[in-house]
């Protein structure tokens, strides 16, 4: 046997230094993001001249303190928590699935989502008044939670056979169960009356424009919550890519990780819908581009996920202002037209790798 | 320091696999699962570590398997898979860690000792996915292997369960990994594994275990398991042992450098 020495420089194939410097180069970017994010908008409200004013020790003028502490701050904050939720759920669910593909905008958990949103903002304004009280800005983002997480339980176990997740199976029972909730969400939005109706169009196109603080405070803790305590699960999903049985002999409670992983994505996916609508594919651009980097290792995947998704939707935010200024271009479609060719292409490049 | 398995049984759907199967191996010792296709070697073995669900009871070190929590049993043995697919592209260092890391210590140093073992040593570097099968299956028992580096330890004997461990390897790598396999032994660990190869089994197992149609057939040193009439038996195919043939070309591992 061989001598082991007991301390040793870097080793090959060791990529956590790569990983650990990808973490402060995306911290760094984050925080420059969010700076310029905040002064960026249609109103001549200019960041500098706010700071500068700060610093002077005035008073921030009355237009100015509006549009950045009242609407551009709870926009930039909701931007970091959604961009960040989504990403994180993307990587998990990728690493419960063991497919670079699984997406909760493409295997119909945004739809679950959706349905529970759309049931609430129709249905909700039917509940009795004490009711509807105690949920206040809660009854959609819960609402949309249980959507995400009935359909994610389901979809986990229609895919799973015997302990191995089919691709093929879970990307097509996706696309049957999105069918079958849109469906639904037709049906139920057939009731809904003009306010209603408006409310959902709005919120259908993903966009963080509603944005505002009652929404941030109800929403954001929860995808907060998921997003921290997700890389508790990376020990388990790295294990959990040589396969659940191997997983469970190296001393992991494979159960306990998929159910946990199940509920981080739900909880994170389900607030993430309730408060912007439908924003795609940042869940599969985000850890890929990860993965190209630093590798796959759970331990810094997640964590960066977290922080790219958050400068990402940043920037798809504020191309959406920018781009058809002064009217606003729907982020959804802003991240639908980087990530789709960029899914397609992930697709292309896999396509012998990949067991579909 | 023993495993022992007390009339276990296992059933997959309604199909019972294996049947009131009772053995015993010893840490210190290399012992071998043998028998036909479709004998219930795999499965005995899934129910030995814990994998499946099983009538009977089964002990590691006088401890009850089902007992015993998942990261107890982790630093108890280690699990060397048949199949050894992997979803991400990790490089062979960062699979060797995966199993590192159930020991709940730091002791990245192993991992280019592991490879050495396996006669990997310049490979931490590459990527998994584009490995050969036979490298692939190497890299996995590094993993395994770093998993319980030392054969024994405070609380006693460790394990290795090897479920075909060189079925994809070139013949020097076969022996490499017996050898490997039988140090391990020698040093005083376990080693349980599930074989093919009948010549490498008479030359590195100290025990052999004969299964055939869910049952033991047989069990004990490999001069008393391996005659003409139990293996022809549970083969289903005239074998003799010892036999030279008169013509034609065959290679022994027995007699490699």
């Amino acid at each position: 046997m061989v001598a082991v020495s007991p301390e040793i420089s870097r080793i090959a194939g060791d990529r956590s230094h790569r990983a650990r410097l990808t973490s402060w180069i995306l911290v760094v970017a984050l925080l420059v993001t969010a700076i310029m994010s905040l002064g960026w908008g249609a109103s001549g409200t200019s960041l500098t001249r706010a700071i500068s004013d700060l610093l002077a020790g005035r008073e921030l003028a009355v237009q100015d303190r509006v549009v950045l502490l009242d609407i551009r701050l709870p926009r930039v904050l909701m931007g970091v928590c959604v961009g960040a939720a989504l990403a994180v759920s993307g990587a998990l669910m990728q690493g419960l699935f063991r497919n670079p593909l699984a997406d909760p905008g493409i295997v119909g958990v945004s739809s679950g989502a959706s349905l529970g949103a759309i049931l609430a903002i129709v249905l909700g304004t039917a509940l009795p008044a004490a009711i509807a009280g105690i949920f206040g800005w809660y009854l959609v983002p819960v609402a949309a939670f249980i959507g995400s997480w009935v359909t994610t339980m389901t979809l986990y176990r229609v895919a799973t056979r015997k302990g191995r997740t089919s691709v093929a199976t879970m990307l097509l029972a996706g696309i049957a169960l999105g069918a079958i909730l849109s469906a639904i969400a037709g049906l139920v939005i057939l009731r809904a009356n003009d306010s209603q109706l408006r409310d959902l169009t709005f919120w259908g196109l993903g966009s963080l424009a509603g944005a505002n603080w009652p929404k941030l405070m109800a929403a954001g803790p929860i995808m907060l919550l998921a997003v921290v305590t997700s890389p508790a699960l990376a020990r388990g999903l790295n294990a959990l890519a040589l396969g659940e049985a191997a997983a469970g002999h190296v001393g992991i409670r494979v159960q306990r990780v998929k159910n946990r992983a199940i509920l981080t994505v739900a909880a994170a996916t389900g607030a993430a819908v309730a408060v912007s609508g439908g924003i795609g594919f940042v869940g599969i651009v985000v850890p890929h581009l990860l993965r190209l980097a630093s590798g796959p290792d759970h331990r810094w995947l997640l964590v960066n996920s977290g922080l790219l998704g958050a400068t990402m939707l940043l920037w798809a935010d504020m191309a959406s202002r920018t781009l058809i200024a002064p009217a606003e271009l729907p982020i959804g479609i802003v991240t639908a037209m980087i990530g789709g060719p960029f899914f397609l292409w992930i697709l292309l490049r896999n396509r012998g790798v990949l067991d579909l | 320091m023993t495993l022992a398995a007390q009339d276990v049984s296992v059933s997959i759907g309604r199909k019972p696999i294996v049947q009131d199967v009772s053995l015993t191996a010893e840490a210190g010792e290399f012992t071998a699962i043998v028998g036909p296709n479709g004998s219930g070697k795999t499965t005995l073995m899934r129910a030995l570590t814990g994998e499946l669900a099983h009538r009977g009871r089964i002990t590691l070190n006088d401890q009850d398997i089902t007992a015993l929590a998942p990261e107890a049993l982790a630093r108890r043995r280690g699990v060397l898979p048949q199949a050894a697919a992997l979803s991400f592209p990790f490089t062979v260092a960062e699979v060797v860690r995966i199993g590192l890391e159930a020991r709940g210590e730091r002791a990245d140093a192993l991992i280019p000792a592991a490879l050495a073992a396996v006669d990997l040593p310049d490979f931490s570097g590459r990527l998994y996915q584009q490995l050969s099968g036979g490298e692939q299956q190497r890299v996995q028992l590094a993993r395994v292997l770093a998993q319980v580096w030392n054969p024994v330890d405070e609380q006693g004997a460790r394990w290795l369960f090897l479920d075909e461990p060189v079925s994809s390897l070139d013949i020097a790598h076969q022996l490499t990994v017996m050898r490997l396999a039988a140090d391990y032994a020698r040093r005083g660990g376990g080693v349980i594994a599930v074989m093919h190869d009948l010549n490498l089994t008479a030359l590195f197992a100290q025990k052999v275990i004969l299964l055939g149609r869910g049952e033991v057939l047989s069990q004990g040193t490999p001069a008393e398991v391996m005659t003409d009439a139990t293996l022809s038996n549970a083969y289903g195919c005239d074998l003799r042992v010892n036999k030279v043939p008169t013509e034609g070309i065959w290679i022994l591992p027995q007699v490699a450098a």
